[in-house]
């Protein structure tokens, strides 16, 4: 092929309408829910994530049943999780762990139910594996909508956020409220995971709201660092997986993450500092040095 | 740290005293219970005024942590109240005023933030709701980090710097913060014995300074060093006023229960003349307490007094 028509080739994504909203959607989602990875990683709630966007399932169901927009029905059921996980632990001894386990399975499992009942009502596929390219116009509206929104109040409260996980003493002492801003979190958390729904679908949500931060932190010490690499990570493979779906014709989802995946083994060997080749060469040099 | 002996790094100025009221704890009759039903502390009080340092003693579990908590406004109590400078907790935080030093264990050492940005921590009730740092913010983590001679260190992430060092990161958070009620959690577990001398005498410089500094400590042996107060806790005050009244072998019998290591050495195995005075030792395995005299008279041995004596 000469080299025009390579360039004819990889332009053409552009030219379909639906390919560019796919892409621009997809690098938004990934920049916001890059941003929520990294408090989540820090504070060991990775399985949390995963639990959220299991939990937003029946909601998406129902609210396609009665014709409401989907991202109220999503984020009502999420909230409804959080809640039900908090009260079923304050109320028994079980394991946080296990108690996660049983409110997310029963959420998606209603889910299911909800969908095998109504068929009709939503192709159970897009919700759990996700399916950008053939986003709706109202969808675009509502995922820019939350993403923005998002942001903006990161944006303001990145700090307190910040010093709440890393030391919820210390926000108390200097006068933050560590249980609003806990919520406020969970809140965008559920948010992001309804928006991220769209991109790459219930399974592989967990991956966006961790790897992405599980990267960053192999790469820098500074937290304002760690949510910019974050974020560039994110909405960079997420845009790439949408454009390379084009030609793999392949679910978008699962070429995202599998792009995220492979920076982060990237990072996990390269990285200048934390990776592993600067640990060996690390080794060598301590043990180098003559008694 | 190579200090000359008058100046040095705790010499340094601290951040303009700021306009507080004289610092001041009152506990009175508190009795605080946790959401699933136990009782952790049942009518304590005690009161504490303002250029002090009261050692907080009590064994594990005695309901330490759940006064402090209480005193940072995380626990409300069921009966009593607590007054931190006059004022209702939630008031004092506001303002500033409770400065707080959390035990090692508690920090999360993995975070990526360095030894510049948790001393920055300190300054976020002074910061407009952005937390934008101002001059006068970077300058109280300037002066903090010199106060407490990690200036070379601030671009390190926390979690490369020794027990000692780490200690000194949040000290210097307390200082840049310029509370005047200063909690400190088991300051002296995982220090080497010099950083502990160096703690001691910034908190010596603070007391001058006005502040009220609670200790938490299981590190008996240094408590009449460098504390002027003592608070002996187990789920009530069993005692609390100055330390020499206070700190006695009979309280802390009561305190700790049998709970500590008491090695008592007889007159008779001392010397060989009619001497009656003993040696005893209590240590909750920390640096132990020395005690010495007749029974019941015996008074506190300091290393300091023994080579005056000698």
């Amino acid at each position: 092929m000469s080299p025009d028509g390579w360039l004819t080739l990889l332009l053409e994504p552009f030219s379909y309408g639906y390919m560019s909203k796919a892409i621009w959607v997809s690098a938004l989602v990934g920049a916001v829910c890059g941003f929520l990875s990294c408090y989540l990683i820090l504070k060991g709630w990775a399985l949390m994530g995963d639990a959220l966007a299991h939990s937003v399932v029946p909601g998406v169901a129902l609210a396609y049943m009665l014709a409401l927009p989907y991202a109220l029905g999503a984020f009502t059921s999420g909230i409804l999780a959080a809640l039900a996980i908090s009260l079923v632990r304050r109320i028994t001894l079980l394991r946080e762990d296990a108690v996660i386990g049983l409110v997310f399975t029963s959420m998606f499992a209603a889910g299911l139910l909800i969908v095998s009942i109504n068929p009709t009502s939503v192709n159970v596929q897009s919700i759990i594996l996700g399916n950008v390219l053939a986003i709706s116009d109202e969808d675009v509206v509502q995922v820019i909508i939350i993403a923005a929104v998002s942001l903006l109040i990161l944006g303001l409260r990145w700090k307190d956020l910040m010093l709440t996980f890393f030391d919820e003493s210390q926000a108390r002492v200097v006068g933050l409220n560590p249980q609003r801003l806990r919520i406020l979190f969970f809140v965008l958390l559920s948010a992001c995971t309804v928006a991220a729904l769209q991109t790459v679908g219930a399974v592989l949500v967990i991956a966006m709201v961790v790897t992405p931060g599980a990267t960053a932190y192999l790469l820098t010490d500074r937290f304002s660092r760690m949510i910019w690499l974050a974020m560039v990570i994110g909405a960079a493979t997420s845009a790439v997986g949408a454009y390379l779906s084009f030609f793999v014709d392949g679910a978008t989802g699962g070429l995202i993450v599998v792009l995220q995946t492979l920076v982060f083994l990237g990072a996990f060997v390269f990285a200048p500092k934390h990776g592993r080749l600067a640990a060996r060469r690390a080794s060598r040099v301590t043990s180098g040095v003559p008694a | 740290m190579t200090a000359s002996p008058s100046a040095g790094w705790l010499a340094f100025g601290r951040p303009a005293p700021v306009a507080h009221p004289a610092a001041a704890i009152d506990v009175a009759g508190i009795t605080v219970t946790y959401a699933n039903g136990v009782t952790a502390i049942k009518d304590a009080s005690f009161m504490l005024g303002s250029s002090t340092i009261c050692a907080l003693v009590g064994v594990n579990g005695s309901g330490k942590s759940t006064l402090f908590k209480t005193l940072m406004g995380f626990l409300s109590p069921a009966t009593g109240y607590v007054t931190i400078s006059g004022m209702a907790v939630a008031d004092a935080l506001k303002r500033g005023i409770v400065a707080y030093v959390p035990q090692s264990e508690d920090v999360d050492w993995s975070f990526p933030v360095l030894v510049e940005d948790v001393v920055m921590m300190g300054r976020y009730g002074h910061m407009n709701a952005l937390r934008l740092a101002s001059a006068a913010d970077r300058q109280a983590v300037d002066q903090a980090l010199e106060r407490v001679g990690m200036a070379g260190f601030r671009k390190r992430q926390i979690g490369e710097l020794s027990g000692g060092q780490k200690k000194r990161v949040f000290l210097a958070r307390a200082l840049a913060q310029g509370g005047s009620v200063i909690l400190l959690d088991e300051p002296f577990t995982g220090v080497d014995v010099k950083t502990e001398a160096a703690i001691i005498e910034l908190l010596h410089s603070l007391r001058r300074e006005g502040c009220l500094i609670l200790v938490s400590t299981h590190n008996l042996g240094s408590i009449p060093d460098f504390c002027d107060h003592v608070v002996l806790f187990n789920r009530t005050v069993i005692a609390a006023g100055p330390t020499q009244a206070t700190f006695t072998e009979a309280n802390l019998a009561r305190a700790f229960g049998g709970v500590l290591r008491h090695v008592r050495l007889g007159g008779a195995d001392l010397h060989d003349d009619a001497d009656g005075r003993s040696i005893t030792v209590l240590t909750d395995d920390e640096r132990p307490l020395v005690l010495y005299g007749e029974q019941d008279r015996e008074t506190m041995v300091t290393p300091g007094k023994t080579e005056q004596g000698a």
